[in-house]
């Protein structure tokens, strides 16, 4: 009985989601929406962060690693070809391929958290120099000039797959966007359900444990490692396509430490919590930005202290625990109802407050 | 001949400067096993006290030597008080809650002082050898880094405050048990880092551009060469930042400084592969 309403719960959930991201387009202005389309973006961003960390244990403080990689790899592909179709692809191939090698060794030389947290941001800043440096004529690969510290202006978005010529208009660009968010919520939510997603969290829990068992933590890891790092890339062909630019400082360890905030603050351990805090967090960040009365990093870092010492676990989870003492009986439902508040009900919460 | 007598010089330099950058990070990783992310801004921190102090009218070596550690020690002491007491034994705690730290830092200078770039000129003259030139503050820089380290080494091995420092470091529960209390050792642990530190970016203030976010260049080369030199303060540190500021500045000399940077940074993940240890767990074990 329980299961079942779970079960509707999390389809009327869904449905209302689906609902949500079609009718934005048509109730807010065209500004906020495409602000919105930036926010999915980088909430997906959050949600390959959310799972290796959340989940598998893993805290890489490289993420815009993948992410750069990913919107670089669209960039490019996307100049030479013409045609977003196979440019998305390998968005997601690339970062994947360079997450495999990358976490075969990290995860096969065994090496702990805290070489891996120097690992992740070394190599981020490898790329970050690399990228950076490209400027000039001989830096090009096919039609695609690199651009060095200056990026790649004019990057062709989104079209309709293989019609090079019919290009998505930003409403068709929210549905992309706000869809591959809510895709990948799903996806990682199935994957979590089934067995693969339990050995995943198994391995976090209790790593010998889990390999007297019979699983191997570290192929376990490289595959946690590799599907977040597909995921990152995802995220950043969507956000070449939400700005047609891409720049080195996609791969700026500032970018990274957001990510790492927007988990903080959301939930470490949930999925919804990094979606609701990259969007508080995010939100916060352009008001500021058109303010200019305050200092952003000065907010962020007082926000990422006060989370850290003072509710570590976070605002879903602790919203969630508040809600269960409120409401003994129905506990459970209330709970799990609570949990699968699809990420765009926050997003449309947003948006009705501007 | 002049050139690898001006290659060797800025290798010195190289090493120097990387050492005197590391060394804050390496005292507070060490003994109490926090990772301070926020280290690149106390670096900044000690670059702006130097500045501001000497444009004020202070005398430049009282500026990098005492105004400067003076300052970040006592706000490294603030920030024990206030922030990191309650983080000892949560490491990714301490690492989330010192990020948030250093953009706090950063906001809060970057509002003070604008997001702008500040200099003191280079103190002491050039000379030449051959027909290229350097300067006296590069061997200046060498000096400095080899007194700090004597200074750390005579204090760690023959002072009794060095003994009870290094008891706690191996057993803080023993030392607790004969009366140190473990506390106070590592607040002053982390105020004495922060003073290196603040140290380190008083003298490099003069050959750097000053900028609030100038703190990022170097979290991460410092944070690499502690985690690579391992756990032993001193040997650890000076063994990984001979490395990586040989290989920086040599790699640099042959190709562009950014090759030399992305060079350090592949040096330093083969190493930490090939000795996950670091190099002072491999070859100085037990050394200070």
């Amino acid at each position: 009985m329980p299961i079942r309403f779970r079960l509707a719960a999390q389809a009327v959930a869904v449905v209302l989601a689906i609902v949500a991201i079609a009718l934005i387009p048509s109730t807010i202005e065209l500004f906020a929406m495409m602000q919105l389309t930036l926010f999915a973006a980088m909430a997906v961003l959050a949600l390959s962060l959310a799972f290796i960390w959340g989940f598998g244990g893993i805290l890489s403080f490289g993420q815009t690693a993948f992410f750069g990689l990913g919107g670089y790899a669209y960039a490019i592909a996307a100049v030479n070809f013409q045609d977003s179709t196979p440019s998305i692809l390998l968005a997601i191939v690339v970062p994947s391929v360079f997450a495999a090698i990358l976490g075969y060794f990290i995860f096969f030389g065994r090496i702990s958290d805290v070489y891996l947290g120097v690992i992740t941001l070394t190599v981020t800043l490898i790329l970050f120099n690399c990228v950076n440096s490209t400027s000039g004529d001989e830096y090009r690969i096919g039609k695609a000039l690199l651009g060095g510290f200056n990026g790649m202006p004019a990057v062709p978005t989104f079209n309709v797959p293989f019609y090079p010529d019919q290009v998505l208009s930003p409403e068709q660009s929210w549905w992309v966007t706000g869809g591959a968010l809510l895709g990948v919520f799903l996806l990682l939510r199935l994957l979590l359900s089934l067995p693969a997603g339990r050995i995943v969290v198994a391995v976090r829990e209790n790593e010998v444990r889990a390999s007297l068992l019979g699983y191997d933590p570290r192929k376990v890891k490289l595959l946690t490692f590799i599907l977040s790092g597909a995921i990152a890339g995802l995220a950043g062909a969507l956000y070449v396509n939400w700005g047609a630019f891409v720049g080195p400082t996609i791969f700026s360890l500032s970018l990274s430490a957001e990510i790492i905030i927007w988990i903080t603050v959301g939930g470490l351990g949930t999925l919804l919590g990094p979606v609701v805090g990259c969007v508080l967090i995010e939100y916060i960040v352009a008001y500021i930005g058109s303010q200019q009365a305050m200092n952003s990093n000065l907010v962020l870092g007082a926000v990422l202290i006060v989370f850290v010492l003072l509710l570590p676990k976070g605002l879903v989870p602790t919203a969630r625990d508040l809600l269960m003492r409120l409401v003994p009986a129905p506990g459970p439902k209330a709970q799990l109802a609570e949990e699968r508040v699809p990420p765009s009900a926050a997003a449309s919460h947003m948006a009705g407050a501007e | 001949m002049a050139i690898y007598l001006i290659v060797a010089l800025d290798v010195l330099n190289g090493i120097a400067s990387l050492f005197l950058l590391c060394l804050g990070l390496a005292i507070i990783f060490g003994m109490m096993k926090i990772i301070n992310l926020a280290h690149g801004e106390f670096i900044m921190l000690g670059a702006y006290a130097t500045v501001i102090s000497a444009n004020a009218g202070v005398n430049i070596w009282i500026a990098m030597l005492v105004v400067a550690p003076l300052f970040v020690g006592i706000v490294g002491l603030v920030i024990e008080r206030c922030l990191i007491r309650f983080l000892y034994g949560r490491l990714v705690d301490s690492m989330l809650a010192t990020w948030g730290l250093s953009l706090l830092i950063i906001g809060i200078v970057t509002t003070i002082y604008g997001n702008t770039q500040q200099g003191v000129p280079t103190p002491l003259g050039g000379f030449s050898i051959g027909s290229y030139q350097s300067s006296y503050y590069t061997l200046f820089l060498a000096g400095m880094a080899i007194v700090t380290m004597a200074l750390v080494y005579g204090v760690m091995s023959y002072t009794r405050l060095g003994l009870i420092a290094r008891a706690t470091m191996q057993n803080p529960a023993m030392a607790a048990t004969l009366g140190v209390n473990p506390a106070r050792v590592y607040m002053s642990t982390f105020a004495v880092g922060a003073a290196v530190t603040g140290l380190a970016g008083g003298l490099l203030a003069p050959v750097s551009g000053i900028t609030p976010g100038m703190g990022g260049a170097y979290v991460a080369k410092a944070f690499m060469t502690v985690v690579g030199g391992g756990a032993a303060i001193l040997s650890g540190t000076m063994s990984a930042a001979s490395l990586f500021g040989a290989v920086n500045q040599v790699g640099a000399y042959f190709t562009t400084p950014v090759y030399g940077e992305v060079l350090v940074f592949t040096a330093a993940i083969v190493l930490i592969r090939l000795l996950p240890q670091g190099i002072s767990g491999r070859f100085f074990k037990g050394n200070l």
